[in-house]
């Protein structure tokens, strides 16, 4: 690393190095990969991994956790985003295409992406 | 750049690592990778978490699950069920003793809901040996804020208004201690940062040392720009090898950082520190001893005045501060004095750290607002006493410290207040004691702790503690006398008056708090020749009641000595003569006929 000559060099190091930290203290939008064993046979796996390139290679904080069976094993693999004080949304039948799409839509813009929808829960 | 989805916290304190936390991380680290997870989940090493009674632990981040007792074999269930599946793995949680309820948040537990966290608030949720994590917390800001907008004055003006006070036990004001130094006259001058933490039981020092280093260095280069010192010393005991691997990886990042070293920051301001590694004697924790360490001498005080202030090192002007002391600076600086005079008592302000030991349920490490009460500490954070036992006492502040009985837990923790009542904050050892414990060999303990690690150079402390420990060994023996009580409590104010250090002005400490709430039991092991809780051998009679006793020959079998005399199926006889009190026949009998008095 470099050495840091002013105060101006140690804040901008600071504001690069959140990322360090950041899985430890939550970021405000969650997205929620459903991983019970109908998700991974579905594909739930590559739907995660295409979740966390999208998330990475945009730069947006998101938390990012998994859950298991919640008994529409017919649509999976599920993905929930909840947005603070919103909706928690699901998609059904998601595909790693699809990834792009519900993070650019409805994780950066907030706009909902309504083909993919199959349930809406506070 | 990857996105870690999750992080994975082992605890790499010395208590987890002992309990084989390394193992943990090189398991997790094979099973992530086997399962192709270690491009999206982090393992990071931290330092104490605190509960070190429920170690190894393993926090998942970032829903913040606690798992306990981490074994390695427990690490597939971890990966593959949480981290894969996410789902927890319920059997590793922390239960609630009482309830048998399962917590899986870390932050719910009541171990965590009392304490205030501010000099720990790192301390198991950052890699000690990575700056960057430090930073990314926000570390080195304040000294970005000092070296930027805050003149020296201005730095000292703020830790007055905080109210902080040294945590090394004394209590001294920190920015008034800070003040004297900077308007000594003398040329250079030095910080030091004292780190020989020694009396029995207390790790906290330990522990901030090794879990959050760069706080320590950060509150010591603030220190150190305030009073003009251009040299530092971290004295640390050369039993914490961890702390001192941690203190030299901290500061060579720091240096490479240019947050050590030549013109800091790019500002005019330079400052380098040097780690002493002491041999671990008890009396160079006192500061004249300290620094005579330092210097290479034997590790002996000296009289004050002259204040190590005015002539401190190589007879310059020094400040030193013990290692919580310091790193409470840099909250106060970015935060405020007004912040932290906000926590805390009308004296005594912000937080205190303790290491909670002895008979209690969470041994650990835990850190509390200035005038909570003791029953607080003890019984809510920690969870009370375990097997079923009564309190009996908790000696505080260590050897210098004294023995609190039930009566004083709802004494509210300041340093005036526990003064009053005969102990010391000290550095912030509780040690917890159950009725099973024995006050006056509790008194002995301490005594000949002290009386081992007194440096012998003045005749109070060296001849005095002796004495008293041969009174306490008469006691405990069976052959005091009821004189000796007034003899010993008149040695011990002698003693805490003419002595020339601390650890000689404290050493009857333990002595006078137990006579003070304890006399009963010391009566009753002179008069009565009965130890209460029955630990003292010389005292203790063992028997058989012949009523239970249905002769089965099982104590004559145990008995080492042949002590025990009695044919099958007849009621048999212990002989007080020969008996020694080895307790193995009372444990051995299946009908509890045995019984000790």
């Amino acid at each position: 690393m470099t050495k840091l000559k002013s105060l101006d060099d140690l804040r901008r190091l600071r504001e690069e190095l959140q990322k360090e930290v950041e899985a430890r203290q939550g970021g405000e939008t969650q997205i929620i990969v459903g991983m019970g064993t109908c998700g991974i046979a579905a594909g739930a796996r590559e739907v995660m991994t295409a979740i966390l390139e999208e998330l990475a290679r945009r730069n947006i904080k998101a938390t990012v956790l998994q859950t298991g069976c919640i008994g529409m094993c017919e649509k999976e693999p599920l993905v929930d985003v909840v947005r603070p004080g919103e909706k928690r949304i699901t998609y059904g039948h998601v595909t790693p295409r699809d990834v792009p799409r519900i993070i650019g839509e409805h994780v950066v813009n907030g706009r909902i992406v309504e083909d993919l929808v199959v349930g809406r829960a506070n | 750049m990857n996105l870690f989805r999750a992080h994975v916290l082992v605890c790499g304190g010395t208590g987890c690592t002992s309990g084989g936390s390394s193992e943990i991380r090189a398991r997790l680290e094979k099973e992530l990778l086997a399962k192709g997870l270690d491009k999206e989940v982090k393992v990071v090493t931290t330092g104490c978490h605190g509960l070190c009674e429920m170690g190894p632990l393993v926090i998942v981040y970032p829903e913040g699950t606690m798992y306990t007792h981490v074994t390695p074999d427990d690490v597939p269930d971890i990966v593959n069920e949480h981290l894969y599946k996410g789902r927890i793995v319920e059997r590793l949680l922390y239960k609630e003793p009482l309830t048998e309820e399962k917590v899986p948040h870390y932050g719910d537990l009541p171990f965590y809901q009392k304490q205030k966290r501010v000099v720990l608030q790192n301390c198991g949720y950052i890699n000690p040996e990575r700056i960057e994590e430090y930073i990314a917390r926000g570390g080195y800001s304040a000294l970005a804020k000092v070296l930027g907008e805050m003149t020296p004055e201005e730095v000292i003006a703020e830790v007055k208004k905080s109210g902080l006070r040294g945590r090394g036990g004394a209590g001294f004001p920190t920015g008034l201690k800070w003040e004297f130094c900077r308007k000594a006259a003398g040329e250079p001058k030095y910080v030091v940062c004292n780190g020989d933490e020694g009396d029995p039981g207390a790790f906290m020092d330990r522990s901030i040392m090794e879990g959050d280093p760069h706080r320590v260095l950060e509150g010591m280069i603030i220190g150190a720009y305030a009073i003009g010192a251009s040299e530092g010393y971290i004295y640390v005991r050369a039993e914490y090898p961890l702390a001192v691997k941690r203190l030299r990886i901290a500061m060579k990042q720091a240096e490479e950082l240019g947050l050590l070293g030549d013109n800091i920051l790019g500002s005019s301001f330079s400052f380098r520190i040097h780690i002493k590694e002491g041999a671990g004697a008890f009396v160079c924790g006192e500061e004249t001893a300290l620094m005579a360490s330092i210097m290479g001498q034997r590790g002996m005080p000296r009289p004050r005045p002259p204040f190590p202030a005015n002539q401190g090192l190589w007879d310059k002007p020094t400040n030193i501060n013990n290692v919580e002391t310091w790193a409470n600076i840099p909250d106060i600086i970015l935060k405020g004095g007004d912040w932290f005079a906000s926590m805390g008592t009308e004296k005594s302000k912000g937080t205190k750290v303790f290491a909670l030991t002895g008979k209690v349920r969470n041994t650990g490490l835990v850190e509390v607002p200035m005038g909570i009460t003791l029953r607080e500490i003890i019984f809510d954070i920690g969870g009370g006493i375990p097997g079923g036992k009564k309190f009996k006492a908790v000696q505080i502040g260590g050897p210098s410290g004294g023995c609190l009985p039930e009566s004083q837990l709802d004494l509210p923790v300041d340093y005036e207040s526990l003064t009053g009542a005969g102990a010391i904050m000290g550095s912030g050892g509780l040690v917890v004691m159950d009725e099973d414990t024995c006050i006056v060999d509790v008194a002995r303990f301490f005594l000949n702790f002290t009386r081992s690690e007194s440096c012998g150079k003045c005749t109070p402390c060296r001849e005095g503690i002796k004495r008293m420990l041969e009174i306490l060994d008469r006691i405990v023996g069976g052959e005091g006398k009821m004189e000796d009580l007034d003899l010993l409590e008149r040695t011990a104010l002698v003693v805490k008056q003419s002595a020339l250090c601390g650890l000689g002005q404290t050493a009857p400490n333990p002595i006078l708090s137990t006579l003070r709430y304890f006399r009963d039991e010391y009566v009753a092991h002179i008069q009565d020749k009965r130890c209460p809780a029955g630990v003292c051998a010389a005292l203790l009679v063992y028997r058989i009641k012949p009523e239970l006793c249905r002769g089965c020959t099982a104590c004559t079998k145990v008995c080492p000595v042949g002590a025990i005399s009695g044919t099958r199926k007849e009621v048999h006889f212990i002989d007080p003569d020969k008996c020694i009190k080895c307790g193995a026949c009372m444990e051995r009998c299946p009908f509890g006929a045995i019984v000790r008095g």
